[in-house]
C-alpha cells in the first residue's frame, strides 16, 4: 500500500515520496512510526547516552569510543566520562600510553599457548600490543586517533574525572584538545536522563 | 528485491571500514543532506546488515531498498523529514 494523501503523510519522519512508488508503508509501519514519534517527544531520555571510560588499555579504550561515536551518530546526546585509568585514552600521549597485556588475560587469542610466566617476561607487553595494533589494522578497524577524531567531530562530550586527574597529578594541559572536566555530579546530572548508561 | 534505478544524490563509500565508521560517515554524509534527498552506501562491513537498519530507525530516516552486490552490501537511505542528527 502506499500512503498516498491520506494525511497520515505527516507524521514527520518518514519521507514519503508518492508517485516513484519505493516507498511503501503499511498501516502497521505507519501506527509504529508514530508511536516511536509520540514515545520520543515525551521522552528524552531515548536520545541520551552516558559512558564511563575506567579502564586504561588499548582493547578497552575501543567499546567506550565505539559506543559513543555510534550514539553521536545515531543523533543521541552523547557523554564519555573518563576516569581512573581511563583517562589514558584522552591523554595527549594516549598512542604510548594504550597498552595490551597478555598477563593474566586467558581470553587473549596468541598464536602459540604460552605459560603465565612466559607472558610475565619483559617485552612481552610491547609485542602483544603490537600484535593487537597490526590485528586492528590488517581488519580495517579504526585507531583510537581515528575514533578521538570522529568523536570531536561529532560532539561527544568529552569529559575527565578531576578527582582522578588530581590523584594522577594530570594537569588540564596533559590532555587532548576539546576536553572538559568535570566530577561524579556532573557525570549523574547526565545520567540520570539518559536510558543508555554504561560502566566500561 | 532489485530496485536499481533508485537515484541517489551521494554516495558514502565505506569499503573495507570496520563498525563503527561506515555509520559515522553515514551520518556525517546525511547531515548536509535535504529531507528527501538519498544516499548510497556500499559497505563490507558484514554488520552493517543489522546496523544499517537499525540506525535508519534510530534517526527517522527511511531505509530505501538494499541488496548485496560482488560481495559488498549496498543500502539506499532517504533521509527524512524530522532529523535527529544534531
Amino acid at each position: 500500500m502506499i500512503v498516498g494523501d491520506s494525511g497520515e503523510q505527516n507524521v514527520g519522519a518518514v519521507a514519503l515520496n508518492e508517485g516513484d512508488g519505493a516507498a511503501a508503508l503499511s498501516e502497521a509501519d505507519v501506527r509504529r512510526i508514530v508511536r516511536s514519534e509520540l514515545e520520543r517527544a515525551a521522552d528524552p531520555g531515548g536520545r541520551t547516552a552516558a559512558f564511563i571510560a575506567s579502564k586504561g588499555t588499548l582493547d578497552w579504550a575501543y567499546p567506550p569510543l565505539i559506543l559513543a561515536t555510534t550514539a553521536a551518530a545515531s543523533g543521541m546526546d552523547a557523554s564519555v566520562f573518563f576516569t581512573f585509568y581511563g583517562l589514558n585514552i584522552i591523554h595527549k600521549d594516549f598512542e604510548r600510553l594504550l597498552k595490551v597485556s597478555p598477563l593474566g588475560n586467558p581470553a587473549m587469542p596468541m598464536p602459540v599457548t604460552m605459560p603465565n610466566f612466559v607472558l610475565g617476561l619483559p617485552g612481552m607487553g610491547p609485542v602483544a600490543t603490537r600484535m593487537m595494533r597490526a590485528k586492528f589494522a590488517q581488519k580495517n578497524v579504526a585507531t583510537i586517533a581515528e575514533l578521538l577524531e570522529s568523536a570531536r567531530d561529532l560532539d561527544v562530550h568529552l569529559i575527565a574525572c578531576q578527582m582522578t586527574m588530581d590523584v594522577f597529578g594530570y594537569s588540564a594541559d596533559d590532555f587532548i584538545e576539546g576536553v572538559e572536566f568535570a566530577g561524579a555530579a556532573a557525570f549523574l546530572a547526565k545520567a540520570r536522563n539518559a536510558h543508555v548508561t554504561l560502566f566500561v | 528485491m532489485s530496485n536499481t534505478h533508485i537515484e541517489a544524490g551521494t554516495l558514502v563509500d565505506a569499503r573495507g571500514l570496520a563498525c563503527p565508521m561506515p555509520i559515522v560517515k553515514t551520518a556525517r554524509a546525511m547531515k548536509a543532506l535535504e529531507a528527501g534527498q538519498v544516499i548510497k552506501l556500499i559497505a563490507t562491513d558484514r554488520g552493517s546488515v543489522a546496523d544499517v537498519p537499525a540506525w535508519a530507525e534510530t534517526t527517522g530516516n527511511e531505509l530505501v531498498e538494499w541488496h548485496q552486490d560482488n560481495g559488498a552490501f549496498v543500502f539506499y537511505l532517504r533521509k527524512g523529514g524530522a532529523q535527529r542528527d544534531g
